[in-house]
């Protein structure tokens, strides 16, 4: 009797696990299919950007707090991605990059005019970053830069880590909110070695 | 003469920088401050042509809005707004506002869907008036003026938008990798200078966001609706077009309505 009724509690409470486990599948059956219909379609709408990544996958799965297995593996895989500039020269020109730190993103799609594909596109990095102390319009959903190569010096370590950060800003931090600029196709390996100098550069408006 | 100009241009621009600096920079105390009379609200005017689309018999069954239902019967306006989204048992959907209007509209009143569905919102850069869902969402929302953000939470799939939604609104994509909380998953976050709600908690934020929609954004001189700016935020992403009235926009609508139980319609609303 009491074994029998054990083990319809151990089974009661198996089902509940597996019970818990078959919801999430449910509701992540549901958004994939309601992200598969949730946008118009056609050519111009380019839906191919709906598509995951591994690293994507997992950020979303874990709410940007993956175990710290997965971190690892997650800045691992990252890194082995980052592409150099071509003379490996991981600091631009300042000037430029003050550009590019400045423009809004580019990359839309869809009814709103999409950007002209040879015009350079920005990183609007401004949105989420204070840098040049001269503008005030600047966000706060990512530290502020100002004053970072008076602090940091320029270093090759130092420009190395930039140029990785800003490349694919996972590499340092698993599931990071910044966008990964180079690894997306975003920027230029340029555009970001411009931007390097933009920060580390005592000459830029930055260290000033 | 252009000596003794340009010192008091830098004074000037100088004395600017620190206002700005001793405060956190922020735009919502311009927003209080030009956004307050109610009456003056350019939105009333948009409300009231929304009012007579509605009462108008049109489409192909020349029939009028009054004929359809948005949860409390046939017919009934006044606090259908308050209580969605919710489960209706016709389309066996979960359904927000403006979804509920393309199914009165096709099947009651006889129009084409994808007809309906061409143009969704007024071209703000076009300078274009409102669209006629446009104007009838904000007066059928209107008509919950005051009442408290109630939305139906009892049936099972009422729990599984919501539960849906919550995902979408951590799911990742896109050239930039956001998702909604990218931008609205912590408290006193800015984009440049404009504020975002934190809609990953329940309360104040969410409350004051969905309760000020739909709104006349002063930027666009036009009113907007809720899809209008699940669309926006989703183009910030740089995600394609969101299809209008989708499963995937009424489940984040949902999710975000169920943060914000409890606050208080203030509508219509008016913003930047
Ligand atoms: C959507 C927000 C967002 C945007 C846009 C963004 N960043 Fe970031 N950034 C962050 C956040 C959040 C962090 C801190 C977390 C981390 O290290 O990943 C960060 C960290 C950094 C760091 C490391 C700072 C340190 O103290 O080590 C650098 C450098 C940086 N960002 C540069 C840039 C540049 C350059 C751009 C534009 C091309 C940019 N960011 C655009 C959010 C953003
Ligand atoms: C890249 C940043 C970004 C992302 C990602 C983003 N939003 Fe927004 N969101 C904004 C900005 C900027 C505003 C406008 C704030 C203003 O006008 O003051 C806004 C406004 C809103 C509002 C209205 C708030 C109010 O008080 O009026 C809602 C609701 C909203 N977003 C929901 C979402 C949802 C849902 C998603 C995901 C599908 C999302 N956002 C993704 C930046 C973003």
């Amino acid at each position: 009797m009491k074994k029998t009724l054990l083990a319809s509690l151990a089974l009661a409470a198996l089902a509940g696990v597996a019970w818990a486990a078959d919801d999430d599948k449910a509701i992540q059956a549901l958004v994939d299919q309601y992200i598969a219909t949730g946008y118009q379609q056609g050519e111009k709408q380019q839906l191919e950007r709906l598509k995951q990544d591994e690293t994507l996958k997992a950020c979303s799965e874990h709410r940007n707090k993956p175990p710290a297995d997965l971190m690892k593996a997650i800045m691992e895989r990252e890194k082995a991605t980052i592409k150099y500039p071509a003379d490996n020269k991981m600091m631009g020109n300042w000037e430029k990059g003050k550009e590019v730190f400045n423009t809004g993103f580019g990359m839309r799609v869809g009814v709103i005019a999409p950007d002209k594909a040879d015009k350079p596109r920005g990183g609007n990095c401004y949105a989420c970053h204070a840098a040049d102390p001269k503008e005030v319009a600047a966000g706060n959903l990512g530290n502020s830069l100002t004053g970072y190569g008076k602090m940091r010096g320029n270093s090759e370590e130092t420009i190395k880590y930039t140029y990785e950060k800003i490349f694919n800003s996972q590499t340092y931090m698993a599931c990071s909110n910044m966008p990964r600029f180079g690894h997306n196709g975003v920027l230029t390996p340029e555009q970001v070695a411009d931007l390097v100098a933009f920060l580390v550069d005592p000459a830029s408006p930055v260290n000033k | 003469m252009k000596k003794l100009v340009l010192p008091g241009l830098l004074i000037s621009s100088l004395a600017l920088t620190a206002v700005y600096a001793a405060e956190e920079p922020n735009a919502d105390a311009y927003r209080e401050m030009t956004y307050g009379d109610r009456d003056a609200n350019p939105a009333l005017l948009v409300v009231d042509r929304g009012e007579e689309l509605f009462k108008e018999k049109r489409g192909p069954k020349n029939v009028s809005m009054e004929e359809c239902d948005f949860g409390l019967g046939k017919g009934v306006v006044k606090g259908v707004y308050a209580e969605l989204p919710r489960y209706f048992k016709d389309t066996d959907q979960v359904q927000d506002l403006e979804s509920r209007m393309i199914t009165c509209m096709t099947t009651v009143q006889g129009f084409d869907a994808a007809e309906l569905k061409k143009k969704t919102y007024a071209n703000e850069k076009a300078n274009e008036d409102n669209t006629d869902l446009e104007a009838i969402a904000v007066y059928i929302a209107a008509q919950s003026d005051g009442m408290k953000i109630n939305p139906s939470l009892a049936h099972p799939k009422e729990q599984e938008a919501i539960k849906v939604g919550e995902a979408l609104f951590y799911h990742r994509t896109g050239p930039l990798d956001f998702s909604c909380a990218s931008c609205h998953g912590a408290d006193k976050q800015r984009i440049r200078l404009q504020n975002l709600g934190n809609f990953s908690k329940a309360g104040p934020d969410a409350q004051k966001a969905i309760g000020g929609w739909p709104t006349y954004r002063v930027s666009h001189a036009a009113v907007r609706t809720m899809q209008h700016r699940i669309w926006d935020c989703e183009g910030q992403m740089r995600l394609p077009d969101t299809e209008y009235g989708a499963p995937l926009s009424v489940a984040l609508i949902a999710y975000l309505t169920a943060q914000a139980k409890d606050g208080t319609y203030v509508l219509p609303g008016m913003s930047r």
